[in-house]
């Protein structure tokens, strides 16, 4: 009953093509931001900020990011760790070499070389396809891997390998606790994600479906196949680049390249087929369901009086990491998302289904 | 050139001078030449196998004949992209519908309208100002053409779950929406009923009644074509054997032939 | 001279391991047009149930064992995942293996454990001098090498006689050039799948064994197994004898770049150097060296 939008008549086609056309949902999310934004810092222990939902907002973005290029125009990308790997090495590089850098315009940066190198990596996808494409990303992911562990100039020639992001400020304030992290996360986040959705439902989103459905037709109808697919890569890549910059500065604080490694690639993979192909909230449900099932597998047990060992955790992660992968790729495909979608649906005739 | 309808047929839009295609060994077009008027129906028939969907293909560009031109609008040219083509003002519906089948009914519309939106990804981003004026620009030109085909109730709906005759319905809107100059239909009736063929001709009439479209049809419905179009094109293995008015092609005893199946 | 002979012969050794792993992903594409990701954790999974259960039973037996295992696990993606989802795009088919592919690693190393475990089946290892009367000095290979290139010899040969002059090679072959008319034809798909599920099964396990052998089985095997994907893409997805050129190609190329080439880059480019050969190849002939044409309609 609370849930419906009799009586809510749109009046202009801007109204109908609102992202939340319906005003509950508009309510819905404004609660959703207040506690993100409010009731979240202020009752959340530290440990919750930055080993849960940090973790978990860098995640949503990496897979929008993905989910852009695969989701929205088709293109299957297992390099996404690589992409990472570039917005945190060229972020380093950045703030290292030009310190006067606003951290802003260094995150930007970042992102600008990762969809630099993600448009270098995408030429391929004007003559291949499907799982070939898919195997060429994997180059991508190799590629870079050893170039950042290889080329001594990308890690500022540390002797270890391993760099450290130097102390972080914005506009004078330092951002050196939980709280101020989250909420430069949470924020960027937020309007990335927008961005997103705008692009998503514009001109932009549809040539990109037009060439995940039908590339062919797509051209014939005059979408030129080599922009599309590149602004993807551009777009998506630009996303994931910023994402691989926030985890190494704001999560991690020090990494080598391993942080970005092919696993990275996969887990963004799963996140965004278990979220939902095609869906921007759903890279939202992706990344927290993923990050659940370690934290179920550790917390549970515990609780249960009996601890699994580290490596048995992580055997039956992959497990159930697979498992689950089949399991939404044959009863729905379009992922936690539809459900979600459907639920509304349900909600919004009951109680009077007919 | 007149007809009943008051409609002005104009003078050459399309000409199709010696093209020949073909594939490895097998010759799918060979040596043909027709034209297609301003705002006339032009029909192209054949039976099964004689050219007619590799001659769309040429003339929008999937295609590229190893010889002869094609002149569109006065300008000539030997080969061309499927996305020249479309930019030009040409477009088209297929024999197996090639929606985007993930897409509701006016997003699969609005993709009709790309070659005419400009702005920038960074606007696309913001979804404001100019570019949400565009937006709405174009979604009330989809709107327009949703009314015209009256297919208002199926906007939201993915096109994938639509039953066939509708898709091919949208698949027109798609075209439509381009606001093209000349429109190619492969084989827009097929597969449908008595009731839908009688409305996918009423729109093809209205269409090039109230647009002044120029179409090229391919159709197997003989009454159809000879219903609805101002002349007929006959190809037969590769080669145009017939070419005039519906009364003319149908008295012509190559046609009947090639119908027939006598052998050459 | 004979350093060149040494590297590039060790370029082969890696191209004929590479090449095993090559052919169970040809086999399972050319019968279901599935690009079947989980051919690594197959390996690792058949060369983990080899070498545990030697411990228990003698060699023969525990081969025997294995071929059983990965015979149920044939069948056993066939029930789950293959029917299921029967007529879906070749991508989602592909992203499915992707996880049948992580399940397996995970379940491998939890049923048979993940330590190095040394797996010793008798194969000759010991260092001998060939064409000494061509070169100076001759050129050090070893016994194991050679055994692992016979071995990939006689796999392939067996399979070439299985394909072409059995019954069941006969319809996979009509399978795998046209799926409904193999169908209409009374060639039922689903025991075709198990079937050649459990034919790259035991191509896993030759390739295993000889992975082993020179490594020991762990579970880098099944990362090692990504580099048989350039391997794919030279040879073109479709071709036996792709796979094995293919493979001996990139071998011979990484290991040759990485001697020669490499320290100029700071070493360690062969992670690399088989994808970007493969890729700069893709750009050129999409179809791979003796893959077919796909010609696109609309």
């Amino acid at each position: 009953m609370l849930y419906r939008e009799a009586g809510q008549f749109k009046t202009t086609y801007g109204d109908d093509q609102a992202i939340f056309p319906i005003r509950q949902d508009r309510w819905g999310i404004a609660i959703v931001l207040a506690i993100a934004f409010v009731v979240l810092p202020a009752v959340a222990t530290p440990y919750f900020v930055t080993s849960i939902m940090i973790p978990f907002l860098i995640y949503a973005l990496a897979a929008i990011g993905l989910n852009l290029l695969t989701g929205y125009c088709g293109q299957v990308s297992l390099g996404t760790g690589g992409f990472m790997a570039v917005g945190a090495y060229a972020a380093y590089n950045f703030a290292v070499r030009v310190p006067e850098l606003n951290l802003i315009v260094v995150f930007l940066l970042a992102g600008g070389m990762a969809a630099l190198v993600g448009v270098v990596f995408g030429v391929p996808s004007l003559r291949i396809k499907g799982f070939y494409l898919a195997v060429a990303t994997l180059a991508a992911q190799f590629f870079l891997d050893w170039a950042f562990s290889r080329i001594k100039w990308f890690t500022n020639y540390t002797p270890s390998g391993s760099v450290a992001a130097p102390p972080l400020d914005l506009f004078g304030i330092a951002i050196n606790t939980p709280d101020r992290r989250y909420y430069l996360i949470l924020t960027i986040v937020v309007v990335m994600a927008l961005a997103a959705k705008n692009l998503v439902r514009g001109r932009v989103g549809r040539s990109w479906m037009a060439i995940r459905d039908m590339d062919i037709a797509a051209e014939i109808i005059g979408i030129r196949p080599w922009r599309a697919k590149l602004s993807a890569f551009a777009v998506s890549s630009f996303y994931i680049g910023i994402a691989g910059a926030l985890w190494a500065f704001l999560h991690l604080g020090a990494w080598e390249p391993l942080a970005f490694d092919i696993n990275r690639s996969f887990t963004l993979l799963f996140m965004v087929i278990i979220g939902g192909l095609g869906s921007i909230v759903g890279c939202f449900f992706g990344a927290a369901f993923i990050l659940m099932v370690p934290l179920a597998l550790n917390q549970i047990p515990l609780a249960l009086g009996m601890p699994l060992s580290t490596a048995m955790i992580s055997h039956l992660e992959f497990m159930i990491f697979g498992a689950l992968i089949v399991f939404f790729l044959i009863v729905e495909p379009h992922g936690l998302a539809r459900l979600w979608g459907l639920g509304k649906e349900k909600l919004r005739l009951w109680p009077f289904p007919h | 050139m007149t007809d009943s309808g008051g409609r002005k047929i104009g003078d050459v839009l399309l000409k199709v001078d010696n093209i020949s295609l073909a594939f490895g060994g097998v010759r799918a077009l060979n040596d043909v030449s027709f034209d297609i008027r301003a705002h006339e129906i032009r029909a192209i028939i054949g039976p099964n196998g004689a050219g007619k969907s590799s001659m769309l293909n040429v003339i929008n560009g999937f295609y590229h004949p190893q010889k002869g031109t094609i002149t569109f609008r006065d300008i000539a040219r030997t080969d061309i992209g499927p996305y020249d083509a479309a930019s030009r003002g040409i477009a088209r519906t297929f024999q197996n519908i090639a929606l985007f089948r993930g897409m509701s009914t006016l997003d699969n519309i609005m993709t009709g309208r790309l070659l005419k939106m400009k702005r920038n990804l960074l606007w696309q981003a913001l979804y404001w100002g100019p570019a949400k004026a565009e937006e709405m620009e174009h979604r009330a030109a989809a709107e327009r053409i949703i009314d015209f085909l009256e297919i208002q109730a199926i906007r939201k709906v993915p096109v994938g779950r639509l039953p066939y005759g509708l898709q091919k319905r949208v698949e027109l809107g798609r075209a439509l929406a381009s606001e093209p100059d000349l429109l190619l239909l492969d084989e827009p009736m097929a597969g449908m009923n008595v009731e839908e063929k009688e409305d996918m001709c009423r729109f093809i009439l209205d269409v090039n009644d109230e647009f002044g479209t120029t179409i090229a049809l391919i159709e197997h419905d003989m009454g159809v074509v000879m219903d609805i179009s101002d002349r007929v094109v006959v190809l037969d293995y590769g080669k145009k054997i017939a070419d005039g008015t519906p009364d003319e092609v149908r008295g012509d005893q190559a046609v009947i032939d090639a119908y027939l199946g006598v052998s050459h | 001279m004979g350093f060149f002979f040494e590297v590039l012969f060790g370029g082969f050794l890696a191209g004929v391991l590479y090449a095993l792993v090559a052919l169970g992903f040809v086999l399972i594409f050319k019968a279901s047009g599935v690009f079947n990701f989980a051919q690594g954790a197959m390996v690792l999974f058949a060369a983990l149930s080899l070498v545990r259960l030697m411990e228990w039973m003698p060699i023969p037996l525990a081969l025997l064992a294995s071929v059983a295992i990965m015979i149920v696990f044939a069948l056993a993606v066939e029930r789950l995942v293959l029917r299921p989802l029967v007529n879906q795009e070749g991508i989602i088919l592909f992203m499915a293996t992707i996880g049948v592919s992580y399940f397996l690693d995970g379940f491998a190393q939890t049923v048979w454990g993940s330590e190095i475990y040394k797996l010793d089946i008798g194969l000759p290892n010991e260092p001998v001098m060939i064409l000494e009367s061509v070169f100076d000095g001759g050129v050090l290979v070893n016994t194991f090498d050679l055994a692992a290139a016979a071995i990939a010899g006689v796999l392939v040969l067996v399979l070439a006689i299985f394909f072409q002059k059995t019954r069941i090679g006969r319809a996979l072959r009509a399978v795998a050039d046209d799926h409904q008319a193999a169908q209409s034809v009374g060639i039922p798909l689903r025991d075709i799948w198990v079937i050649v599920w459990s034919t790259s099964g035991i191509v896993a396990l030759v390739a295993g064994i000889v992975w082993g052998s020179a490594l020991g089985v762990q579970f880098s095997i099944a990362l090692v197994a990504l580099k048989a994907l350039p391997v794919l893409i030279l040879g073109g997805f479709t071709s036996v004898p792709g796979a094995i050129i293919g493979g001996l190609i990139i071998g011979a190329g990484e290991k040759l770049a990485e001697v020669f080439i490499g320290p100029c880059f700071g070493g360690g480019i062969e992670t690399w150097f088989g994808y970007v050969l493969a890729l700069l190849f893709l750009l050129v002939r999409p179809q791979g060296l003796f893959g077919e044409r796909i010609i696109e309609r609309v």
